[in-house]
């Protein structure tokens, strides 16, 4: 897999293709967005009924994630379930699954806006947590420290190249703050130069692409 | 046997105050005793009028409540038509008929009046007539109805929306036991095939073909260009033909290249001669103003798309002229007869070849066209999506027995063959997903309930409503005046304007207008003085050639006697091709490979049309990325495939092995962008996703997810499910088009000649210019990647890293 290191506020941290962060000077791996459960909550509120195998395809990538860096730490950046009934929901499989990659490390569920309490799943549950120069939240807040690490926009982004456009989701990187991508199987992607986004892009902000994650592209390179 | 005399009174006065007559197949429609009839005519034939007489007639004899007849047309814009020419009989003759039309268009208010109070006549497309059956109070809408006459059902029996429509149909006679069916058709290959497809016991009428159309090259000042579609270079010449004629029809094959032509013909236009544009990116209010224009005779010419392919009767129409080859010898002819709306007169038409080659395919449809040799493909059974999303819509008009609504969908033509097990998938699908993993049978959409299927949460009708149809149309934003408000100017689709920076320019509604950014989802547009656009890249499918054609072309590229028809300047190139190389022929492949600069090229002459020729172009460069060949890209058109890489080939047969390339496609297709892109069509049609509800958007879009995904997903955990068969089965016939692709391996058994030709050759030039080329996505492509990324880092003024 692809990875690219980044130094953000003192720490060296690795973005790698499957949109999980790598810090591995503490051995922390933080993924964000896993949205377990998405199919079953949109079938349970009367929606379509998708392929219900977005929840084992996520936990099969992150199995992946902690078997390559043997992390020992967790972190899960919030809307880890997409509702609190869909974490209870979780069939017997996903629940072995995640015991197995628990076991022997410390697991950390931040919590999110779509998953704003605790789950019967082991680990612990905060609404953020500081580790070193690092703090981890769910949400960017505007008057926060540097050092900020959070999730919920599902940023994406798109460059023009001489070939081509080239996208896929993305970290946004700014000097303050870093921006995870959405890890899930089902999630899309909000644009980077979206307006919602606008507020958290200060001073020189780099975009990193999950497909390229070796490349920091500035921000003002980026297409709508 | 009805004739003008026997006409009851003030049909027969009516008739007589005109001074017509009806016509022979007019009547025959009168007196036809069969539950269904095919009315077969050329365009211009009356056959609308001969439609609705039967209905009229009924009316005026035994007036009534409730709704008498109900007609479905392929075009909006047709049913308005059709009802402003039966308000003239109606209002003349005094009739107590009342006649509406109900479309996507139809206001709120109109459509509610309408459930209510059915008109007499009621005029709508298959989609409305979806949406009508699937409210609850269907059966009192309907009550009492006598009549359906489906118009232009040639064309709406070559799509989903045919396969919709005859479930509908299906639908309405368990409502109307005693409904008679009309169809409505222009000239047909398969007459047999058309009848089935309305019901299983038709009877087939034959209107007189009329007199031959009067139909020939455009000679131009200009010669054609080497490559390119857009038939610019003639614009001069056609504009002389449009003032030498009341009012022409321009005929162009996509909507880019309408606008292009547009344009080129107003600055010709000394004399300001009022010329029209009509396309499908128009905003509605543009399309009505110029049908409305047409409609009253003011407009000379109007330059138009496919959207105007269908019958909308413009009396005075003296000219057709098609822009372009027509890669469909039917559909040529079906255009033809726009000329000329008047039964007996010739149809007076001219080809305006885009290129050098289409000269040459222009020649060959003309001939096609003179013998009556039309071109069709099989139609394939209806497809399981329409037929998913037709149980869903049932559901939500009421509870169903699944055995009754097995045996009701049988009674049409399209599903006629339809097995119990492909039904049971469906309702299966429906209901529950149809998962390997029973993962909702908690939540299941439909439920079985004393014997009975329904709606587990009725209030989900609504959604599955809006959901209604089976154009899965690209996602489109409107384009409007900044700061105007005002009405919007038309729709471009949401991925050409992804690519717009602001000041970029673009053509839209035959102006240019400067790209300023987007706002509350709509694109803002300024005026621009500027004469040159970025190019107008939005909208429009280009269609694949016929097979018909393809095979008449070859047939005349080794035919002496053809080859002397052809202008000076075809023939010559035509000389070099044969000096360098040789000319392509029916039974043999033609391979040529060329350098230019760094780059190996490989032609393959495969004439199977322009999708069977990119799904060879994605399996060859497969193959020889295997064979460490490196290819870099290909691209293809209609006659052939060009395939460029680091490599030069020195044998493409090994590449070309049959069974090597039906295991690419088994293995290695069912990955690709291309079946991804089929199954947005079936995943949306059977309400495997659902289309954005207006206002959902604006919130961003992190919730949405691409269908991409969903296909990856099914492929890994779920290959067997239903969708994928879907939409593998479309895919073949559709944009894979493996079905050619096979016809070109046995018809060319195994011949290949290859040519290592000195340089690029005069066949092969055009495709150097072709647009739509593809990349290969492959190991050359991630370096690629990283190196393009780099350079605009690098171009930023910044080290990668």
């Amino acid at each position: 897999m692809q990875t690219g290191d980044f130094q953000f506020n003192g720490a060296t941290l690795t973005a790698c293709a499957d949109a999980a962060l790598w810090w591995a000077a503490e051995r922390v791996l933080c993924v964000s967005d896993l949205h377990l459960g998405k199919s079953e909550r949109i079938a349970r509120r009367g929606g379509t009924l998708l392929p219900p195998y977005d929840t084992a395809e996520t936990l099969s990538r992150l199995r992946d994630a902690v078997q390559r860096f043997d992390p020992a730490v967790v972190i899960c950046l919030g809307d880890s379930f997409d509702d609190l009934a869909a974490g209870e929901a979780l069939d017997a499989e996903a629940r072995q699954a995640l015991t197995v990659m628990m076991a022997g490390r410390q697991w950390i569920w931040i919590e999110g806006n779509h998953d704003p309490g605790p789950v019967d799943l082991g680990g612990v549950h905060r609404d953020e947590v500081r580790h070193g120069p690092l703090t981890f939240r769910h949400i960017a807040e505007h008057d926060a420290e540097p050092g900020e690490i959070s999730g919920h926009w599902h940023p994406k982004a798109r460059l023009s190249t001489p070939r081509g456009r080239v996208g896929s989701s993305c970290f946004v990187v700014t000097p303050s703050r870093v921006i995870l991508p959405a890890f899930g199987a089902y999630t899309g992607g909000l644009s980077v130069t979206h307006d919602a986004l606008a507020p958290w892009i200060e001073g020189e902000t780099r975009i990193i692409l999950t497909r390229a994650p070796q490349h920091h592209i500035p921000f003002d390179r980026i297409s709508p | 046997m009805f004739d003008r005399m026997t006409l009851p009174s003030p049909f027969s006065e009516w008739f007589a105050a005109r001074g017509w007559s009806p016509h022979p197949h007019q009547l025959a429609l009168l007196t036809a005793q069969s539950r269904a009839q095919l009315l077969i005519a050329p365009t211009g034939g009356g056959k609308t009028l001969a439609g609705f007489l039967p209905s009229l007639l009924d009316l005026a004899a035994d007036p009534r409540t409730g709704m008498h007849t109900l007609y479905v047309s392929p075009l909006k814009a047709l049913a308005a038509d059709i009802r402003r020419n039966l308000e003239i009989p109606v209002t003349e003759m005094g009739l107590p008929i009342r006649v509406e039309d109900r479309t996507g268009d139809t206001r709120q208010a109109a459509r509610a009046r309408q459930r209510r109070d059915p008109p007499h006549i009621l005029l709508t497309t298959p989609e409305s007539l979806a949406l009508l059956l699937s409210y609850e109070d269907a059966p009192r809408i309907f009550a009492g109805l006598r009549r359906v006459v489906v118009d232009e059902i040639h064309a709406l029996a070559e799509s989903k929306r045919g396969d919709q429509l005859a479930l509908g149909l299906s639908r309405l006679q368990a409502l109307c036991p005693d409904l008679r069916l009309t169809g409505l058709s222009a000239t047909v290959e398969n007459p047999q095939a058309l009848a089935r497809f309305l019901a299983p016991e038709t009877e087939i009428l034959h209107a007189d073909p009329g007199p031959e159309p009067d139909i020939a090259m455009l000679r131009t000042t200009a010669s054609a260009p080497w490559a390119g579609q857009g038939g610019r270079y003639a614009a001069a010449d056609v504009m002389a033909q449009i003032r030498a004629h009341r009012i022409t029809l321009v005929f162009i094959n996509t909507r880019a290249q309408a606008e292009l032509f547009f344009r080129e013909l107003w600055s010709l236009n000394e004399e300001a001669l009022p010329i029209g544009l009509h396309h499908g990116s128009l905003s509605r209010e543009a399309r009505e103003r110029v049908e409305a224009a047409m409609a009253e005779g003011r407009l000379r010419a109007v330059v138009c798309t496919g959207s105007l392919d269908l019958g909308i009767d413009w009396g005075d129409v003296d000219l057709v002229i098609q822009v372009g080859a027509p890669k469909n010898v039917k559909r040529l002819v079906q255009r033809i007869g726009r000329a000329n709306h008047r039964y007996n007169a010739p149809s007076k038409a001219l080809l305006v070849p885009a290129n050098r080659f289409e000269i040459i395919e222009c020649q060959t449809a003309l001939d096609a066209v003179i013998a009556r040799d039309l071109d069709g493909e099989p139609r394939p059974d209806g497809p399981l999506d329409v037929l998913c999303q037709h149980i869903l819509l049932t559901a939500c008009a009421g509870p169903f027995d699944a055995d009754t609504l097995y045996r009701e969908v049988r009674q049409v033509g399209p599903y006629a063959q339809l097995s119990r097990a492909d039904f049971d998938d469906c309702l299966n699908y429906c209901a529950t997903g149809g998962y390997a993993l029973r993962a909702y049978d908690r939540y299941q959409r439909l439920i079985e309930t004393d014997g009975m299927w329904r709606l587990r949460d009725p209030r989900r009708a609504r959604a599955l409503r809006m959901n209604i149809g089976t154009i899965v149309a690209t996602e489109t934003l409107k384009v409007r005046w900044r700061g105007g408000g005002g009405r919007a100017i038309g729709e471009i689709e949401e991925s050409f304007a992804a690519t717009l920076l602001p000041g970029d320019t673009f053509l839209i509604g035959g102006q240019v207008v400067r790209y300023e950014g987007l706002k509350e989802m709509t694109v803002q547009v300024s005026p621009d003085a500027s004469k040159t656009p970025r190019i107008a890249a939005f909208g429009g499918t280009r269609l694949a050639m016929s097979t018909l054609l393809a095979h008449r072309v070859m047939a005349d590229l080794n035919d002496p006697a053809a080859l002397r028809r052809l202008p000076g300047d075809v023939q010559d190139w035509l000389a070099t091709q044969r000096r360098i190389s040789r000319v392509p022929c029916p039974d043999r492949l033609l391979a040529e490979t060329f350098w230019r600069g760094e780059r190996a090229h490989l032609c393959l002459y495969g004439f199977a049309g322009r999708n069977a020729h990119q799904t060879l172009g994605l399996l060859v460069t497969k193959r020889m990325e295997d064979a460490g060949l490196a290819p870099l890209g290909f691209v293809a058109n209609d006659y052939a495939l060009l395939i460029w890489g680091l490599e030069r080939v020195a044998d493409p047969a090994p590449l070309l092995d049959a069974s090597g390339l039906r295991d690419g496609l088994e293995h290695w297709l069912a990955g690709n962008a291309v079946m991804k892109r089929t199954f947005k069509i079936p995943a949306r049609v059977a309400g495997l996703i659902e289309q954005t509800l207006p206002g959902q958007r604006k919130t961003g879009r992190q919730a949405t997810f691409s269908t991409d995904i969903l296909y990856d997903t099914l492929r890994k955990y779920d290959p067997g499910h239903l969708m994928l068969r879907i939409t593998r089965d479309e895919a073949m016939r559709g944009l894979v088009d493996f079905d050619r692709v096979e016809e070109l391996l046995s018809r060319i058994g195994g011949r290949i000649d290859t040519v290592h030709a000195p340089h690029v050759t005069p066949m092969a030039a055009p495709l150097l210019l072709e647009v739509g080329r593809v990349p290969i996505k492959g190991e050359a492509e991630a370096r690629l990647l990283d190196e393009d990324i780099a350079a605009v880092i690098a171009e930023a003024g910044l080290d990668s890293v």
